[in-house]
């Protein structure tokens, strides 16, 4: 290691992985409780990385007041904690968070977190903002804008969407190959809520929510409870799975005002634009070197406006690269290999980083067949994306999470093989 | 504390929030203020505590033009809000300032948001809808809830010339 390596931010580079991830089913009709969900959750991550109870000893997550906190699941799976947090935060947080509990092993608080986001996001609290949470005293600094009917995320964002098509042409049939793409993952994704494939005309008939967001450009809402375990990267090799390495994180990056991230232009500019100054230096690579993407799809916008401002396209040429083929199966640098918020299940990003997981150890949860002769559920992938069957990219080493809370806040994750 | 009721919606704001019981006290006599720093003299939108430009808490409320550029929208055909599911499609503008526009830096504005209504107040109907997009100019009027709370809305600008073709969003 060269001295330049050696001084932060480079110096974590590669120690800490995460070893394990699991979810519960994407549902609308859990019935259960969050506290049951995330319990479901965190031991399938338990169980894929191989660690008991006894083995985790820091618990995190994240709600917006509608979760379950960590040591209550804790004490129901036999945990005993030295280090818990449960803070609030919805997209953004859980790139974010595997940073922290970085730091929290790294302070020597704890030595193996699992981060957990667990969450009735279509049966109890809605997270498109309708029911409860929409009849809701309107007090403060919310009187700006939830008189105005401007209050669910997609109403929140769309003038910065807007902005985009007019600052550089982005057409509507563009963004809505997001969700084409992201529909056509989903069909190799027996996870997946939605699972049939749509075209661009479907996207454009669908109704109109909140221009320029018809339904399908929209995420689908879902219940369900993720979970992923973060610990050094010499205690992976002990454990039943290839590790996925860290090779840097950034969290809940802002413009300089996250509430109201209109005040500060161009509008149509997200965090993307301060956090690659962060991330590729951290990470010491380029957006060429990343193999496949997380690109947070609560909108068919999100998507495109992140990629834009990581750097994987120039500015204004978000509309040519989401729509060019790059971010299919097969292309030169998939995207949201799950299906994603759009198709797969809403988890405030945590299935997209389960996801590409998946992808660098090179068995992701298709339909291609289990080799009968592994250890673990190792699937015979056949990279072939024509059959409607694999969705494993080929010979993926690095990947990168670009996570999205708002316009003006986000996180991002870099992981590579082994 | 004030408080009142718009289209189904309780709105409040106690005693302890005085930069909005302030702001929208001026509003609701018929007055656009907002605060204006004594140590840069920038003048800021929301309301706050001290200056995001300067950190300095010193500060005099002054009376702004209340009118501007249209610089982004969107359009809401769906509403969350059961109050305002009858009132579909209604817009949300949010408003270039004139005053301070391009400062401090050339991406900045001070930017207002609210809904497009009519010359009489009202949430503008569909045809008016069409007519307004990126460029439009408005002005702001008020829509008095109670005693010391009206919400600011804006109105096209009948008194300024209008940019030929607003940009809006392609319609089939």
């Amino acid at each position: 290691m060269t001295d330049a390596e050696a001084m932060p931010p480079a110096y974590l580079r590669d120690k800490y992985a995460i070893v394990g991830v699991g979810e519960t089913s994407y549902t609308r009709g859990s019935g259960m409780t969050t506290r049951a969900l995330a319990t479901w959750a965190i031991k399938n991550a338990m169980d894929d990385a191989g660690l008991s109870s006894g083995e985790i000893d820091g618990m995190m997550s994240y709600s917006g007041n509608d979760s379950t906190a960590s040591p209550l699941i804790a004490g129901d799976l036999g945990i005993r904690l030295n280090f818990y947090m449960d803070v609030m935060g919805g997209g953004s947080s859980s790139e974010a968070l595997v940073g922290l509990a970085m730091g929290a092993i790294e302070a020597g608080m704890c030595n193996t977190v699992v981060i957990f986001r667990s969450m009735n996001g279509f049966s109890q609290v809605r997270i498109g903002g309708t029911g409860a949470r929409a009849s809701q005293p309107v007090q403060g600094d919310s009187l700006h804008n939830v008189p105005y009917g401007w209050f669910s995320a997609g109403q929140n964002f769309s003038p910065s969407f807007m902005r985009h098509m007019y600052d550089y042409g982005t057409t509507p049939e563009q963004v809505a190959m997001v969700k084409v793409i992201h529909s056509e993952h989903a069909s190799r994704n027996p996870k997946a809520y939605y699972k049939t494939p749509v075209t661009v005309d479907d996207v454009l008939s669908s109704r109109m929510i909140c221009k320029p967001l018809h339904l399908l450009d929209c995420c689908v809402e879902t219940d369900n409870a993720t979970a992923l375990i973060v610990t050094r990267a010499e205690k992976a090799h002990d454990l039943r799975q290839i590790p996925a390495r860290i090779l840097a994180v950034a969290g809940r990056v802002c413009k300089p005002r996250s509430d109201m991230h209109f005040q500060h232009g161009p509008i149509s500019t997200v965090a993307g634009h301060y956090i690659k100054e962060i991330i590729w230096p951290n990470a010491g690579i380029t957006p060429e070197d990343v193999d496949i993407t997380g690109a947070y799809d609560a909108f068919t916008f999100t998507t495109m406006l992140q990629l834009e401002d990581y750097g994987f396209c120039q500015k204004g040429e978000g509309g040519d690269y989401v729509s060019s083929g790059i971010m299919r199966l097969g292309g030169r640098r998939p995207n949201n290999t799950s299906g994603g918020h759009l198709c797969e299940g809403y988890t405030h990003g945590m299935n997209m980083i389960i996801e590409n997981v998946r992808q660098l150890r090179g068995n992701v949860d298709d339909y291609c067949p289990i080799d009968q002769s592994s250890s673990i559920e190792q699937r015979l992938h056949t990279c072939d994306y024509t059959d409607q069957q694999c969705r494993q990219v080929k010979d993926v080493n690095i990947s990168m999470n670009l996570g999205w809370a708002m316009p003006g806040t986000g996180s991002s994750l870099v992981m590579r093989r082994g | 504390m004030v408080s009142g009721d718009y289209l189904g919606m309780s709105l409040s704001i106690t005693d302890m929030d005085t930069e909005n019981l302030t702001y929208f006290g001026y509003c609701s006599e018929g007055e656009f203020r907002l605060q204006k720093c004594r140590e840069c003299g920038f003048i800021r939108y929301p309301p706050g505590t001290a200056c995001p430009w300067c950190a300095n808490r010193s500060f005099e409320w002054v009376l702004v033009e209340g009118q501007g550029e249209v610089h982004s929208y969107g359009e809401v055909h769906h509403a969350v809000q059961k109050s305002l599911s009858e009132k579909v499609p209604y817009m949300i503008l949010v408003v270039d300032l004139d005053v301070q526009k391009g400062k401090p830096t050339e991406h900045e504005a001070l930017r207002v948001a609210g809904n497009l209504v009519d010359e009489d107040g009202e949430l503008a109907s569909p045809e008016l809808i069409g007519k307004v997009g990126i460029g439009t100019r408005v002005r702001m009027v008020f829509h008095k809830v109670s005693n010391g709370l009206a919400l600011p809305f804006w109105t096209l600008d009948k008194n300024t010339e209008q940019p030929g073709t607003p940009w809006r969003y392609p319609e089939n």
